[in-house]
């Protein structure tokens, strides 16, 4: 039932368009707080300078939070159409956290949108600060809910397998709801976020400076931007750890492609920078870095939180290593898979045929290695290891980036405190290449986390060619360069739109 | 309080809540019929710029309403859901590539350099409110008329032709729905325009446009509810599935709670009508409102309820799907009901924003010195 040509394109329009949804999901998460921090100094200092610079930064806010929708709600249907088998087999968890998401958060966006863009002159001040606000928080509670439904993903629990229906079903509400791998996952996503918004405003009211252009609003704009940008950098480099740990704790798989790690150690080390050897392969012997630079015990640390922690290498969890740290082999567990695959058949032709006694051993058989279902469906135990290059450079890459965001922000917020920003073009001029930089960040983010998390699409339990809907690949081809074509014509228009707002200036607003 | 509930109670609670959205956002397609009679009623810029501002307010909600109701679809039938989006893939596609149009046009219509320049938005927004109106229109019908798909004894479904849904299109009732749909939206439209808009001319357009519109969607609308007492359904019973004459007027006749929202449904469009036309009264938009609610609601049930296949199976009727074999567990049916309780407050605030905002009629002065208008 497997077609790889048919799962690989369901793949890349899925991550087209996330990506894509992804180009614009962080603005809006980061910029509505900083729009409400700006309108609550206005509505507390009363000056109308204030009241301005919110409305120019909001202004902006539309024009993103426009294609945001537009590509948002792809993703939501994306899930029937092209992953329908997924929605089936883990609708019963899955399909939850998506409604709960349009209920509480989807409609309060909406709504208070229309008073935050229409509703100046006709609601009080405070009223229309609280919309302000409520938008903000109900982008942040749709980032929560998702980020629930990919973060049980990542790690599922909280589900048991009903052979009868042949689905998986929830049976606890609040492990999924309180999932600790969501919560990093939350809290360090909707942290790039924030970071994305200071960037943003930050860049901005940088090429204001070198332009000369609206200075006073782009001063008050740059000490809300970089004060924010500060806080939420640290916070996302720390919540960053935490996803790292949680990653060592559940998906050993794609913390080793994460390092390049392909023999374990206790006291493992990080790579911080190097070049992977192309060459190398699971099982060789050959070098796995043409060069890197490492930082000794970093990597048990950061992943256990233990500097004597052993962390398991490719090569450990392809081939097992029973002796010394209770690894089972890939094969081991596909063998296990394919005699749970066995009893779930064997099981529903017993129930066809009344056999009763059939049924409760089949079922038995299944329980006991029920673990392993999903490895029951990969052909070759190497499958288990995501691509190694690409997890590792993004990660690497995403890392680097987050360091340098925070030195920029440092700087930024220094300069201006001693106000000598102006003075310093080569800081601002890095400040306005640095937007881009925040959404490469991003996006390589995401790469870690569904790239490494192959070939799962529920970790350990569902292989992605399983997860497809059964249509013919020429559906999928057709619809992924449609989306091409539609979002990138949009893409397009949208920073048009953008720069152009900006180049007009600040006044006026 | 909703674990003592069955099962099966639940899964009837949860097809009303499906029906209830769908309802809603049927409702809310007036912005979407606005937006195809905005070179009729519009004959200025200005005349353009003030429809699209009192669209503009209302948008979103009906958008989130299609966003929520494939997300209930999801959480509560999640089999409905698979197979039909999976399945009738051309058709969802093209839908939801109309509804991508929309969400841009309205921001980017007016902005300077917009790349696709001003008319093409305003195609945009044509192209969502009729073919992706009339789309969803069939779609929704398939519900009624089945689809081409079959499912294993995992519950994995597969279709078994190539069009992936395009050939609901050649369904004369599935078409005929569509039309129904959308020249409802394009009533409605003009009953809101005359409600929330002050300016003489456009509303006097409106009214002229509604008679058209109006007459047109009665005519279909009566067509299409005799050809669904007239067409078979899919019950079933213990012992399987069986094709069922007049399935659609049984359950009418056997449901009388149905039967009498959906007269006074009809009634209260209708009478919406009648008021706006003859009495020239500006508080249509809120009859035909209602009663499009209960309309639908009453419709959408004829499927759920009394032994009905919700999603026949044209290809293999013993694979159709019911509310029974296609819902979440009783788990998790129980967990989303407990969230379906803050619908109410969640549409207790919808309205009352609704309400601060439409105080007064939109004008042209309002528009027109408004810096953010779209
Ligand atoms: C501005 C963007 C940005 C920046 C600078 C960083 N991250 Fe990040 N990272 C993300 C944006 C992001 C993200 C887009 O939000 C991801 C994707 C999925 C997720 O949970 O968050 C992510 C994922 C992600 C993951 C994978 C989580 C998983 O697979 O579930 C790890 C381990 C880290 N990050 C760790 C870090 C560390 C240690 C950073 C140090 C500075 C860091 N990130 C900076
Ligand atoms: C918006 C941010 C996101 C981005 C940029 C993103 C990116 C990606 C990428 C690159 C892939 C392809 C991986 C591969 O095939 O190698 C992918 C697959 C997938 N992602 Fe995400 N993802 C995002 C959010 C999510 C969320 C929140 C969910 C679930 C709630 C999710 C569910 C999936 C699924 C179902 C697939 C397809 C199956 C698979 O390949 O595993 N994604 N995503
Ligand atoms: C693959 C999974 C995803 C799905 C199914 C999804 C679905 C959607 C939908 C349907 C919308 C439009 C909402 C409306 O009608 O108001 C939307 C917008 C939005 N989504 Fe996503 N989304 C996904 C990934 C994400 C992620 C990972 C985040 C955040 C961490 C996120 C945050 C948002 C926010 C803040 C919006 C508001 C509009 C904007 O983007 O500017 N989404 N999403």
């Amino acid at each position: 039932m497997e077609d790889t040509l048919l799962t690989d394109w369901s793949r890349a329009q899925f991550a087209l368009t996330a990506l894509y949804h992804w180009l614009f999901v962080p603005l809006t998460l980061g910029l509505s707080f900083i729009i409400a921090i700006m309108e609550t100094i206005y509505v507390k200092t009363g000056n109308l300078i204030w009241k301005e610079i919110t409305k120019f930064w909001m202004t902006l806010f539309a024009i993103n939070f426009a294609i945001g929708l537009a590509t948002g709600i792809i993703m939501e249907f994306e899930f029937g159409t092209n992953w329908s088998n997924y929605s089936w087999i883990v609708g019963d968890i899955f399909g939850a956290p998506l409604a709960i998401e349009g209920i509480m958060a989807f409609f309060m966006e909406s709504t208070f949108f229309a008073i935050m863009f229409f509703g100046w002159d006709k609601v009080s001040k405070k009223m229309h600060l609280l919309s302000t606000w409520l938008v903000a928080i109900g982008s942040n509670l749709s980032a929560l809910w998702i980020l629930v439904a990919n973060g049980w993903m990542q790690h599922p629990i909280g589900m048991e397998f009903n052979l009868d229906s042949a689905r998986f079903e929830m049976v606890s509400f609040f492990d999924v709801l309180f999932n600790p791998n969501a919560y990093s996952k939350f809290l360090h996503t909707v942290g790039s976020g924030y970071v994305m918004g200071s960037l943003f405003v930050v860049g901005i009211s940088a090429w204001y400076l070198l332009k000369n252009k609206d200075v006073i609003k782009a001063k008050k704009s740059m000490v809300v931007g970089a004060t924010f940008g500060l806080i939420t950098s640290i916070f996302l480099i720390f919540t960053g750890d935490e996803s790292a740990h949680q990653v060592a704790l559940n998906q050993p798989t794609k913390l080793a492609a994460m390092e390049g790690l392909y023999d374990g150690h206790e006291r493992a080390g990080i790579v911080a920078i190097g070049q992977l050897n192309h060459h190398k392969e699971i099982g060789d012997d050959q070098e796995e870095f043409i060069w890197s630079i490492e930082i000794p015990h970093a990597l048990s640390i950061l992943g256990f939180h233990d500097m004597n922690a052993f962390v398991p290498g490719i090569n450990d969890l392809v081939y097992g290593d029973t002796d010394h740290h209770n690894i089972e082999s890939a094969s081991q567990k596909m063998e296990k898979g394919k005699i749970a695959i066995a009893a779930l058949k064997a099981y529903k032709k017993a129930k066809k045929e009344g056999d009763m006694l059939g049924a409760e051993k089949a079922l038995l058989d299944f329980r006991t290695n029920e673990k392993y279902f999903g490895y029951g469906y990969l052909k070759d135990p190497k499958d288990i290891i995501p691509p190694v290059a690409l997890t590792f450079y993004s990660f690497h890459i995403m890392v680097g980036l987050g360091t340098w965001f925070l030195i920029l922000f440092f700087f930024i917020l220094y300069f201006t405190m001693i106000g000598k920003l102006e003075k310093k073009k080569m800081l601002l001029r890095a400040a306005v290449l640095s937007i881009p930089l925040g959404y490469l960040a991003g996006e390589l983010g995401w790469i870690v986390a569904e790239v490494g998390r192959q070939p799962w699409t529920i970790f350990e339990m569902l292989p992605v060619g399983m997860a497809t809907s059964q249509i013919s690949t020429t559906a999928v081809q057709t619809t992924f360069w449609l989306f091409a074509i539609v979002f990138t014509g949009l893409l397009i228009a949208e920073i048009r739109i953008m720069t152009t707002q900006i180049k007009n200036g600040m006044e006026g607003h | 309080m909703f674990e003592t509930l069955s099962l099966l109670a639940l899964q009837q609670y949860w097809w009303f809540l499906v029906t209830l959205l769908g309802a809603l956002f049927v409702f809310l397609m007036f912005v979407q019929g606005g937006q195809t009679l905005l070179n009729t009623l519009a004959k200025t810029e200005t005349e353009k710029n003030v429809i699209i501002a009192s669209l503009g307010r209302k948008w979103e909600l009906g958008f989130t309403s299609l966003v929520m109701f494939g997300g209930a679809l999801f959480a509560a039938f999640p089999l409905l859901y698979a197979v039909s989006f999976g399945g009738a893939y051309y058709v969802w596609m093209a839908i939801l590539f109309c509804f991508i149009l929309q969400a841009v046009s309205y921001e980017y219509r007016k902005k300077p350099n917009n790349f696709f320049g001003q008319k093409n938005y305003e195609r945009f927004l044509y192209i969502n409110g009729s073919l992706g109106i009339i789309l969803i229109g069939i779609a929704l019908a398939t519900f009624y008329t089945g689809g081409n798909f079959i499912k294993n004894d995992m519950n994995l479904s597969s279709w078994t032709n190539h069009s992936y849904g395009l050939e609901a299109i050649l369904n004369p009732f599935n078409i005929a729905f569509g039309l129904t749909i959308f020249f409802l939206a394009r009533s409605q439209a003009s009953l809101y325009f005359i409600n929330n808009i002050n300016e003489p001319k456009i509303t006097e357009r409106a009214k002229r446009q509604l008679k058209l519109d109006a007459s047109l969607f009665l005519a279909l609308f009566l067509i299409v509810t005799v050809m669904l007492l007239f067409i078979s359904g899919v019950g079933y019973s213990e012992k399987g599935f069986e094709i069922v004459n007049y399935k659609f007027l049984h359950n009418l006749l056997e449901t009388p709670l149905i039967l009498i929202s959906l007269l006074i449904g009809v009634l209260l469009v209708v009478y919406a009508f009648y008021t706006t036309l003859f009495k020239a009264s500006l508080k249509g938009i809120w009859f035909s409102g209602l009663g499009t609610v209960l309309t639908v609601v009453s419709l959408l049930s004829l499927l759920g309820y009394n032994q009905t296949a919700i999603y026949p199976s044209l290809s293999d009727i013993g694979s159709s799907l019911t509310i029974e074999n296609a819902s979440g567990s009783h788990y998790t049916l129980t967990a989303m009901s407990y969230v379906s309780l803050m619908v109410p407050f969640v549409l207790g605030y919808i309205y009352l924003v609704w309400r601060s905002m439409d105080k007064e009629q939109i004008s042209s002065e309002e528009v027109e010195s408004d810096h953010h208008h779209y």
